[in-house]
């Protein structure tokens, strides 16, 4: 049943691009693709709840002619923890698309990027419940094709086609080794099935498996440093696919991860320090990059990456313990993670729609040149606000629970005999502490820079809250995240079944030693209410005088003046320069009637540009003489996969 | 926990922080042989405060008006959940250590967005530097804490500074000093004292809490000092509770000892300012790692 209704979900918004031609090019074939997400999203999440409330384990397969592979499908626990986020950011990502990318104004590229949009949610829900590796491989192809195809949608833009590129050259390594890491689980089990739970962890080969899946998956989740596609991509696709690739698409790579970790019955330690490693080095140069970043969307692309570290500590807190035996770790671990992919998915997917709606009615995604939105675009200015305090970790919203889950589970830590973790989980407190307070100075920078203070160029007419189809999917999202944070004891126990698939064979943890949460749910909607009250009556007795700002007696100060960007996160990437390498070009002012003069400061891509653009660089030059064999033309192409495959097939059969 | 016990608590948590402020301003005066203001004054200037109408910019949004509010009610739920004269808080989960902290997150991110919401370039800078300071002493605050939660096995405030500190310097006293000193730069620093801002220069450039503040007048900025007064109370009250020397014989007892504690804090703090001279604001941030790499000694102290 449950699988029958996500299969539902997954054929409509697979057709959904292609039946909303039917109708033209009128705002109705807009409403009919909208219309069919929807229908799409109810069946698929009905699915998904129902499995996660009413766990039942139903495999339902069917013949399919494809060597090795097989129809075989289940949606289980965690297989629904990640397909909630994939249906409603399909069905929310088409209703901004309405307002965005309208199919009136910008027909061609509109009608294309709704079959786009479509096929990108098929495929990731049709992974996420595939039992069979060569089905899970056609998901994931399509959903990583599909998004090249959305992202480079707007391909007239020279910096759209290298992001593309880069995306493009990223995922291939990435299926790559994906490929790699199940042709070596057949080899471990001896079949293609995906629902494996006893292989044995203590061989070359599983240490092979696991290392391949990080790199694989890695690639596709964007963990430091196998990110490089992901801040370019993020910040040059259309903002509603950012949204989809910042808050679900990258989650796949996670989602692949915990799969794979969850076939081994034993864990070596060292798999969990391994990810703890990465987990911290991606949080804390994903948000010092993002500081440094003057670019709207691309400061949000890498807070992905940190998010996706924060996602990956709650595995590592998982992985050791599984390895050394604690439920409680297990537990809190998975679940901080699993939260955490939900509310980034929520969180980020409001930030980027508002950041859209920013700018649609500026057309800038320049930081320094915004200002003062908060007074044309109060909607905005808002539920930016909400997203940015849940992104940041702030109570009572949805990140903070999360983020409490492992703090949880790293300081329990502290108390139990596990020697040499326990000091490495403590000390991932601070770093994790270190991480919100700079995503919170990164925020703070964002929204002081684009909502507050003045303008720092002139707004015109145009910059005006966009229609209510922009609006309506910004108020669900924000909804969700206060939602989740005022009530931050049901997730752990709703995730507790899925966490206990994750922990091979394991006890549960005793219900009596999960932490109670329900007083801290009391604490936020008091802290809510109170802020509430307070802020009426302190609106009700304010008498009010408006004067200009005090400048400390200066008497024509100009927007221009304002703290902007750059010098708020100055400091910061000042402490972080040896991994930043910030590049800054300052005027030598040696006269004494100096003119104009320019600063500038940029933080590149580190990893991009001054490592594998280089050493791609010398590769190419090395393989030239091999460049006169491309002849460009199909039948000699075919012509070497033939060969190719019958040698392979002479060599292994 | 009796209600007689949380009613204390709340009246003490409420009514005791400007108290504070005198002690310290008391403590300058009588180092630099002055007489100094009464010991009250800050209440009277509150009081006053919030009699007066504003004047607030132009620029401004509602948010300029909730940073104040939102800041002094953070401040006081994260109150609730440190044990003062008590034997324990009136509010107590696991992991509540976390939500304090961030609860003074949450203050600060408030408080720095109304400075940034009037569009002046000092305040912008104040706000930077608030920003900045705290990436550094949020993670001395939580490596402190790592500390505790590792001599206590417990995972809340509650337990955690319950019983005496006293016990701690018994058991783990190498650790327990240098989570004391730790913390007490942490307070310094999260509380706008010297060395790390200096609340009462008259050069805006220099400063960094009351530069965010510049624009605020009359109710609201009397919120902001009750506000700043409750966050030196709440967070002062760790250091204290990890000093206290013995467990009092009865309540009464308890919280005296807390009150006098507390004031011998704040003179503490006021010696500090009297004797030592701000530091240079690129000098900040090494007093902060050091701060953090102290806990961290302890916590590996404590990994034997």
């Amino acid at each position: 049943m449950n699988e029958l209704l996500v299969c539902c979900g997954i054929c409509l918004s697979a057709t959904s691009g292609i039946i909303a031609l039917l109708c033209g090019r009128g705002a109705a074939s807009d409403r009919l693709f909208s219309g069919q997400m929807l229908i799409a999203a109810i069946c698929g999440a009905l699915g998904a709840l129902r499995s996660l409330f009413a766990p039942t384990s139903s495999t339902f397969g069917a013949v399919w002619q494809v060597p090795g592979g097989q129809f075989l499908i289940e949606v289980d626990a965690l297989s629904a923890v990640f397909l909630l986020p994939v249906f409603l950011l399909g069905v929310l990502g088409a209703c901004y698309g309405m307002g965005y990318y309208p199919v009136e104004r910008l027909f061609d590229r509109a009608k294309r990027l709704r079959i786009y949009f479509g096929l990108i949610v098929a495929a990731m829900a049709l992974l996420l419940i595939a039992k069979n590796s060569v089905l899970f491989l056609a998901g994931w192809e399509v959903m990583a094709i599909s998004a090249f195809m959305a992202l480079t949608v707007e391909d007239e833009k020279p910096e759209v086609r290298e992001a593309g590129l880069v995306y493009l050259v990223a995922t291939r390594i990435g299926t790559l080794a994906v490929i790699a890491t199940f042709a070596l689980l057949r080899v471990q089990s001896g079949s293609f099935s995906l629902t494996l739970s006893n292989l044995s962890a203590n061989s070359g080969l599983a240490t092979a498996t696991f290392l391949l899946a990080f790199l694989g998956f890695g690639l596709k989740a964007g963990l430091f440093p196998l990110h490089v596609w992901l801040p370019a991509a993020h910040a040059n696709a259309p903002t509603h696919i950012s949204a989809l690739m910042s808050g679900i698409l990258i989650k796949m790579g996670i989602y692949g991860l915990l799969r794979v970790t969850s076939f081994y019955v034993t864990i070596p330690l060292w798999w969990g320090a391994f990810a703890l490693v990465l987990a911290v080095l991606s949080a804390l140069l994903g948000v010092a990059f993002a500081l440094g970043q003057h670019d709207f969307k691309r400061l949000l692309a890498y807070h992905s990456v940190e998010n996706i570290g924060i996602i990956l500590l709650g595995i590592a807190i998982g992985l050791i313990g599984r390895a050394s035996g604690a439920p409680y770790l297990v537990l809190l671990g998975y679940a901080g993670a699993l939260l955490h992919v939900i509310n980034h998915g929520l969180f980020k997917a409001l930030l980027f729609l508002g950041a859209g709606q920013v700018i649609e009615s500026t057309g800038s995604r320049n930081l320094e040149g915004l200002g003062g939105l908060a007074r044309k675009l109060p909607h905005t200015a808002m539920l930016f606000l909400i997203g940015s305090m849940a992104i940041a970790g702030l109570p009572p919203l949805n990140g903070f629970v999360s983020e409490l889950y492992l703090y949880l589970a790293m300081l329990k830590a502290q108390s139990m005999p596990l020697g040499i973790s326990s000091i490495a989980l403590g000390f991932s407190v601070p770093l994790l502490a270190l991480v919100s307070a700079m995503a919170l100075a990164c925020f703070v920078k964002v929204y002081a820079v684009v909502f507050l203070g003045e303008p720092r160029k002139p707004l015109t007419r145009t910059t005006k809250e966009g229609s209510w189809t922009m609006r309506l999917p910004q108020y669900v999202l924000a909804a969700l995240c206060v939602t989740i944070g005022l009530f931050p004891q049901i997730p752990l126990a709703v995730l507790g079944t899925s966490c206990s698939l994750l922990g091979g064979h394991l006890p549960l943890l005793e219900p009596n030693s999960v932490p109670n949460l329900t007083t801290l749910s009391y604490l936020h909607l008091s802290l809510l209410a109170l802020v509430l009250v307070f802020g009426a009556i302190a609106v009700r007795v304010t008498r009010l005088r408006s004067v200009p700002t005090w400048d400390c007696g200066y008497v024509a100060p100009s927007p221009r003046m304002q703290y902007g960007a750059a010098s708020i996160a100055a400091d910061i990437i000042a402490m972080f320069k040896l991994m930043l390498r910030p590049q800054a070009s300052s005027p030598k002012i040696d006269t004494m009637w100096a003119g104009r003069a320019y600063f500038k400061s940029v933080v590149p891509e580190v990893v991009l540009e001054q490592a594998l653009y280089p050493l791609v660089r010398g590769f190419s030059g090395l393989v030239a003489a091999l460049r006169r064999r491309q002849r460009g033309t199909a039948h000699f192409y075919l012509l070497v996969l033939v060969m190719t495959l019958l040698a392979m097939l002479s060599i292994w059969r | 926990m009796p209600v007689v016990e949380i009613l204390t608590h709340l009246a003490v948590l409420l009514l005791m922080p400007p108290l504070l402020l005198g002690v310290i301003v008391k403590t300058k005066a009588a180092f630099a042989g002055r007489k100094g203001a009464p010991l009250l004054q800050m209440y009277f200037d509150i009081w006053k405060l919030l009699h007066k109408d504003m004047v607030i910019s132009r620029t401004t949004t509602w948010i300029f008006l909730a940073g104040p509010w939102v800041t002094l009610v953070a401040v006081f739920v994260a109150g609730l959940l440190v044990p003062l004269g008590g034997t324990k808080a009136p509010i107590s989960f696991d992991g509540d250590l976390v939500l304090f902290a961030y609860l003074l997150g949450l203050g600060r991110f408030f408080t720095v967005l109304s400075a940034f919401d009037t569009g002046s370039a000092f305040e912008g800078m104040g706000g930077t530097r608030e920003a900045t300071f705290a990436c550094l002493a949020e993670p001395a605050l939580f490596m402190g804490l790592l500390v505790l939660a590792r001599l206590s096995a417990s995972l809340s405030l509650g337990t955690m500074l319950g019983g005496t500190g006293a016990a701690y310097f018994s058991t783990a006293p190498a650790s327990a000093a240098l989570v004391l000193v730790s913390l007490f730069i942490v307070v310094l620093a999260e509380n706008c004292r010297i060395p790390v801002d200096d609340p009462t220069t008259h050069l805006e450039l220099t400063m960094i809490h009351e530069v965010m503040v510049l624009d605020h007048s009359g109710p609201v900025y009397g919120v902001i000092l009750q506000g700043a007064a409750m966050k030196l109370l709440v967070m002062g009250a760790i250091v204290v509770r990890l000093v206290m020397p013995v467990r009092a014989a009865n309540a009464v007892a308890g919280w005296g000892l807390f009150a006098i504690i507390m004031v011998l804090l704040a003179i503490a703090i006021g010696v500090v300012e009297s004797v030592i001279a701000r530091l240079q604001m690129r000098h900040v941030p090494r007093l902060l790692v050091a701060a953090c790499l102290l806990s961290g000694f302890g916590v590996i102290l404590l990994s034997r």
